[in-house]
């Protein structure tokens, strides 16, 4: 496989790789580093990349675990608190300001999710999947997928009706 | 969009049992600007997952073809070894001094050692007195 078939193969699902890693890893640097190693690594296995069903599911299979050892790993240790360590300097916003705020929200909200919710919403609200291959890539029920799933969604809502609130009030 | 009709996604939304084209629906009413006064609230969690899907990998991989190079050492290693193989010259034998010398030459080096040796054992046959030597400083250093 040449190059810039390879990069042909990959090119469509990149960002998706990226964008899964940055949910788990939360930091941008953290999520190009793990994307750019799940790259290589399919690159080193090129030639038995055509013996590969779905290229994309195992990719995006690869880049989860690989993003979940990077967290048990000590070496990610210290990065949950450099990212999570944000504060709202502004609370006096003007509406369209708080309206982009409120975006940012869920992203921060989505943090404190657990990481089986947070693979499923990213999965499933962000990137768009089916079911089934959200079953398939991380290995789970169906039941269990759809569980996760509305529990991530509702805790997300009742949060950000917290700061709502909190502003509010 | 019938607003009832949303209000009800919404709902099967938070159950987890829509379908992504119905998700999708939620997502186009919430990017909208005529979003119902009371589903506002749930307009940053769309407006969320459209924007979170903008976000690009942007970072160049490097990726050079790997060059195998250990691969050529060993080709490399056989061809040195040919090379010499070819060039290898084994040693003569050697040479007896029978083939170098006549035998009246030999007869007179045989003749000459002879000499030299017997002119030797003269030599060390004058040692002999040093053992009596020997003998009579270890008596002193006995007796002390």
């Amino acid at each position: 496989m040449k190059q810039a078939e390879f990069l042909n193969t990959v090119l469509p699902f990149k960002d998706k790789l990226f964008r899964m890693a940055k949910r788990l890893l939360v930091s941008t640097e953290e999520a190009e580093d793990a994307t750019q190693e799940i790259l290589i690594k399919l690159w080193s296995k090129k030639n038995k990349m055509e013996s590969y069903k779905n290229v994309e599911a195992f990719a995006m299979t690869m880049t989860k675990n690989f993003c979940l050892d990077r967290l048990k790993s000590k070496q990610a240790g210290n990065l949950k608190l450099v990212h999570t360590n944000y504060t709202d300097a502004n609370t006096s916003l003007q509406g369209q300001l708080e309206a982009i705020d409120s975006i940012n929200w869920v992203e921060r909200i989505m943090e404190e999710l657990p990481e089986q919710q947070k693979m499923v919403l990213q999965l499933r609200d962000v990137e768009q999947y089916e079911y089934e291959e959200i079953e398939k890539l991380l290995d789970m029920k169906p039941t269990a997928i759809r569980v996760a799933l509305s529990r991530a969604r509702k805790t997300v809502r009742e949060k950000l009706m917290e700061k709502h609130n909190y502003g509010i009030a | 969009m019938e607003l009832h009709n949303i209000e009800k996604l919404i709902e099967k939304y938070f159950e987890a049992t829509t379908t992504v084209a119905e998700e999708e629906t939620l997502r186009t009413y919430f990017s909208g600007d005529d979003i119902a006064p009371h589903l506002e609230q749930h307009a940053p969690l769309f407006n969320y997952f459209t924007k979170a899907k903008e976000e690009c990998f942007t970072k160049q991989v490097p990726l050079k073809p790997r060059k195998n190079y250990l691969k050529w050492v060993s080709v490399a290693a056989i061809a040195v070894f040919m090379v010499g193989l070819y060039f290898y010259q084994p040693t003569p034998p050697p040479v007896t001094l029978a083939d170098e010398y006549t035998p009246e030459e030999i007869e007179s080096a045989k003749e000459a050692l002879a000499l030299l040796a017997m002119n030797f054992n003269k030599g060390t046959e004058q040692l002999n007195h040093l053992e009596e030597f020997e003998k009579t400083t270890n008596k002193f250093l006995t007796k002390k």
